[in-house]
């Protein structure tokens, strides 16, 4: 078992452990999803150090390949096949550490426990193994093995009188989405010939041989929605803020965190190397569209009356800066994309972390019912003000950085998008962030609250945890981005000749030469 | 004449006359051990069916009716392992019959040696008398509760519809044997290969329709299911998990047959006809599925829609469709089977077919729990289950002959809708497993050994089949090469 495979098999294992054991045995259960999130995080961090000596093989480093189904007859050969480069990593290290954060927040659960532990493993290793798989087939398959266990999270242990509509949408919803993005990758498979799932593969015979335009135009657009509708894509988003507030914490931290990411990562992994000349007419489209979510969302956001509301549209909100990223499709924005990425799952997972704490104290999360409560919770308090800053993208944390990056680098393709979205991330993003901490932890205290209790050492671990890693990757961002930086231009490279490919073939060759220089990284 | 390769079948029915006669000297109380023993005889058909035979040359017999091959000996070991599990099932439920235990188990392995025999029929005549072996055991074994309306009721419809369906059968087997003068398959293949003339005979088409009715009444699809939840719902919960997965597989074996080996050159024609049924049967499996709140029922309804699956496999016409389906009837068998072996003994708990008898089942039995929700989950075609890769192979048949003709997109995105019309349908169960309110009876279940065996080998199964693909896809590959398939 190689290292890599061990972050996400620890889990799964574990899962078939609880299973085993009898469900008086609360802590026992709890203990054993402790130690396997605990086991798969340390791997991961052990994965992230050594990640720069690792040998590197095709682009990515730490590859083992197994054959899984092979027959001739029928032309089918799926191998398991997992590997991280500069893209992935990041996600793995970060699903790692939320998955251990959600762990730890689940004391709330109070009954079911088994299950609800043999889930929340099953949820983690599928999560990790989605991202590191390198064949299509297990990506799909261990997204699949996350999402399902989401719904029945939601619908069971859920809160609020919504949790069974909010099942429902959120279960046909990303249902939908995943099952898109399956037709879609698996025309693309059949399209590209070279009768392989593997990524790397088929990476290497689009290379040689680019699909033809129209199977493009027609599969990228089920990618793009299918993925889309995984990350909330504005305007198929209204399943996330509904999912999320009525999810209980671990998984909506580990949902929002980490599973939605893995449409981003997938169209980055597969819909736009594999598919340049799809991607760069839909892009433009993907560009306003990531508007609806950022300065709609934004203002659905700042009029809620619920913090989990808020929290969960101000997370739909910031897909829409990764979004922008991928459609630059420059050095700059797509490494910003990347970075926002894994600095958005620990932001989602330390926001929901802490609005589920407070909800196990007040009972409530309407925020015109709680207000003054940084006395009595200074670290609570201190840690939400400090994710509310990073959420309107306060320099030192590493949200700031990634925005930042995605804004300089889709300057020059989208000037008005990019005016637009940096207005809406300052300054709406400010005005929910700042109300809502001021209305919850500032002003009067109000006697109902005087009897509230600040977080004991146990409960602080996972948001310090969280805190920690974006206030790192805030002040030494280099520590990411020059991981990200390769893997990302080997992407912008594929994406780029193809488009001069197409040109030469039919002709354009001034039309693309004018459009390269205009999408030409500049600065590095 | 080489009678000696039907001996699987031979002992099958043996097997079930020794249990009529033993019958007599078993006092009451000790019947169940014939079912037992009739379980046990059946899995020594099946280890002996690896020894005997290996299927790689086809063998003939009975003037060609009889075709012994890959493909005949893959559906026969189906069929015991499904008869296998059943038994023990049966035997389980016994108690529950006022009288003729001993005659469930035997009219249960007649059905197993029709089934069997089925799965080698090379000719219309004994496409008919198999078909005919399976129908009317099954009018006894789907009334046997007769003490109960529904029960009878259900045998009424289901001996109804049935003699209509073998009276197309039969009437369309006479038009073909008109036109073409041969009933046997691979005389009939012929014929239409050296006479193009012939293929335009609509005389013959008609027949060829005719005989699908009888076919697709048997696998439960469009527009010949409605029979199916009526019945699945009255039948005796063994009877009722026979049914959906032996006598739909007979369904699917001889439609296997008719189009591979008996009409190839025809079978394209058919092949718009067979995307309309499997879309239109996924469709009304799916819809009708939602507002159930009988199991058995919800399960005749998911029935339907697995048959519309399988017929997906049918359209495709080629070695990927067709090893796609005897893959998902893997899936299939274990996963009915361990679903249908729960609810038998929730039912006789709980006295009441309802959902809301699963309630607390999570607490009242964990094994029991987790085998249903595997079984639903399975039949959700969500991974790492057997019915994910199933489905996953069909899908993939499916949008692979897109590119040859843009409709197969379409077929493709109904099915996908199916697909997310049953998460719905498949979790109501699941949720009324674990979250159910209304639990008052909070009793323990306790779930005998043989009970436990059945759901170990399908859980087994499911886990196997899921994770670990490449052996049982690689004889279904192999089973499949006797058809006359595009590749």
């Amino acid at each position: 078992m190689s290292l890599l495979s061990a972050i996400f098999l620890i889990p799964l294992l574990a899962a078939l452990v609880v299973l085993c054991i009898p469900r008086n045995y609360k802590f026992v259960i709890r203990l054993v999803t402790l130690g396997a999130t605990l086991a798969s995080m340390v791997l991961a961090l052990a994965l992230f150090a050594k990640f720069n000596d690792a040998p590197v093989e095709n682009g990515f480093r730490f590859n083992y390949e197994k054959e899984w189904v092979h027959v001739d007859a029928l032309k089918l050969d799926i191998g398991y096949h997992v590997g991280v480069d500069g893209i992935n990593l990041g996600l793995i290290v970060m699903g790692a550490i939320v998955a251990f954060a959600a762990a730890c927040v689940s004391r709330e659960i109070k009954r079911l426990e088994k299950e609800y532990y043999l889930l929340l493993l099953v949820m983690t290793g599928g999560i990790l193994g989605a991202f590191a798989s390198l064949n299509l087939f297990f990506f799909y398959f261990f997204h699949e093995l996350a999402l399902v266990p989401t719904f029945i999270m939601i619908g069971v242990w859920g809160h609020g009188e919504n949790r069974n509509y909010a099942t429902f949408n959120i279960s046909v919803y990303l249902s939908l989405g995943a099952l898109i993005a399956l037709a879609g990758l698996i025309a693309l498979y059949l399209q590209s010939g070279a009768n392989t799932f593997d990524i790397v593969a088929l990476t290497k015979a689009v290379k040689a041989k680019p699909l033809p335009l129209a199977a493009q135009s027609l599969i990228f657009p089920l990618l793009l929605f299918g993925f889309g509708i995984l990350v909330s894509l504005w305007p198929f988003h209204t399943w996330a803020p509904l999912g999320y507030g009525s999810a209980p914490t671990a998984t909506a931290m580990l949902h929002a965190g980490v599973l939605k990411k893995f449409g981003l990562y997938g169209l980055l992994r597969v819909g736009i190397p594999l598919m340049p000349d799809g991607a760069t007419a839909w892009l433009e489209i993907l560009a306003f569209l990531c508007l609806g979510n950022i300065i709609f969302c934004g203002f659905v956001a700042m009029r809620q009356k619920d913090l989990n509301l808020l929290i969960g549209n101000s997370s739909v909100a910031h897909m829409g800066f990764i979004f922008l990223g991928i459609a630059s499709l420059t050095l700059v924005g797509v490494t910003g994309a990347v970075v926002v990425m894994v600095a958005h799952g620990f932001l989602a997972a330390l926001t929901f972390g802490l609005s589920g704490a407070l909800r196990e104290q007040t009972g409530t999360l309407e925020i015109e019912k709680l207000g003054g409560l940084l006395r009595q919770i200074p670290f609570l308090g201190a840690a939400l003000v400090m994710a509310m800053l990073a959420g309107c993208g306060l320099p030192g944390f590493a949200n700031f950085v990634g925005e930042a990056m995605v804004l300089f680098g889709s300057w020059r393709a989208f000037p008005l998008v990019t005016t637009l979205a940096a207005w809406g991330a300052l300054i709406i993003g400010a005005v929910y962030m700042l109300r809502a901490v001021r209305n919850i932890l500032h002003g009067p205290a109000k006697p109902e609250w005087a009897a509230l209790k600040d977080a004991n050492a146990w409960v602080k671990t996972p948001f310090v945890l969280l805190l920690a890693a974006l206030l790192l990757l805030g002040v030494w961002p280099r520590l990411l981005t020059d991981k990200i930086q390769p893997s990302v231009a080997g992407i912008i490279a594929m994406a780029e000749t193809k488009t001069a490919d197409k040109a030469t073939r039919s002709g354009e060759v001034k039309k693309a030469a004018g459009e390269i220089k205009h999408r030409a990284v500049q600065p590095r | 004449m080489n009678a000696s390769l039907i001996v699987l079948e031979l002992a099958v029915v043996l097997l079930g006359l020794v249990v009529l006669v033993l019958d007599w000297f078993t006092p009451a109380q000790d019947r169940r051990t014939l079912g037992y023993g009739a379980a046990l005889g059946i899995g020594v058909v099946l280890l002996y069916s690896f020894f005997a035979f290996d299927g790689r040359d086809p063998l003939y017999a009975f003037g060609n009716a009889y075709v012994l091959d890959g493909l005949a000996l893959w559906f026969k070991r189906f069929f015991l392992i499904a008869a296998l599990l059943v038994l023990i099932m049966a035997t389980e439920f016994s108690n529950r019959f006022e009288t003729g235990q001993s005659e469930f188990f035997a009219l249960t392995l007649f059905a197993l040696a029709g089934m069997m025999f089925a799965a080698s029929a090379n000719d219309f005549m004994l496409l008919f008398v198999s078909l005919e072996l399976i129908t009317v055991t099954f009018y006894v074994l789907v009334s046997f509760l007769r003490r109960r309306v529904d029960s009878l009721e259900a045998g009424v419809k289901y001996l109804i519809l049935g003699a209509l369906s073998s009276g197309f059968l039969v009437y369309g087997i006479a038009l073909v044997f008109g036109a073409a003068g041969t009933m046997n398959f691979n005389e009939l293949a012929d014929k239409l290969t050296n006479n193009a003339a012939l293929s335009h005979k609509s005389l013959l088409t008609t027949g060829v329709l005719l005989v699908l009715v009888g076919l697709g009444f048997k696998m439960a699809a469009v527009p010949f299911q409605i029979w199916a939840p009526d019945v699945y719902q009255g039948s005796p919960t063994p009877t009722t998990a026979f049914l959906s997965v032996g006598s739909k597989a007979a369904g699917v074996v001889l439609l296997m047959r008719l189009l591979g080996t008996a009409i190839p050159d025809l079978a394209f024609t058919l092949e718009r006809l067979l995307m309309v049924m499997a879309g239109a049967t996924i469709f009304y499996g799916s819809l009708c599925a939602i507002p159930q709140r009988n199991l058995k029922r919800l399960l005749g309804y998911s029935s339907i829609a697995s048959a519309g699956y399988l017929l997906l496999g049918f359209a495709v016409m080629n070695r990927a469709g067709s090893s796609a389906i005897l893959y998902y009837l893997a899936g299939y068998l274990f996963t009915v089977l361990a679903a249908f072996t729960v609810i038998a003994v929730v039912v006789q708990q709980a006295g009441e077919e309802d959902i809301s008898a699963l309630a607390g089942l999570s607490q009242r039995s964990p094994l029991l729990a987790s085998s249903l929700t595997l079984a639903m989950v399975s039949l959700a075609g969500i991974p790492p289950l057997a019915g994910f890769f199933g489905k996953f192979l069909l899908l993939k048949a499916v949008i692979a002959e897109g590119i040859r003709w843009h409709a197969y997109y379409w077929l493709f995105a109904v099915a996908v809708v199916g697909v997310l019309i049953s998460l719905y349908y498949y979790f109501n169960v699941i949720r009324a497993i674990y979250w159910s309110k209304g639990a008052t009876d909070l009793t323990p279940i306790a779930v005998s050994l043989p009970t436990k065996f059945v759901l170990g080998v399908c859980i087994v199964g499911m886990f196997w089949l899921g994770l670990n693909p490449d052996g049982a896809l690689e004889m279904a590959v192999e089973a499949v090469k006797v058809l006359k398939l595009a590749s």
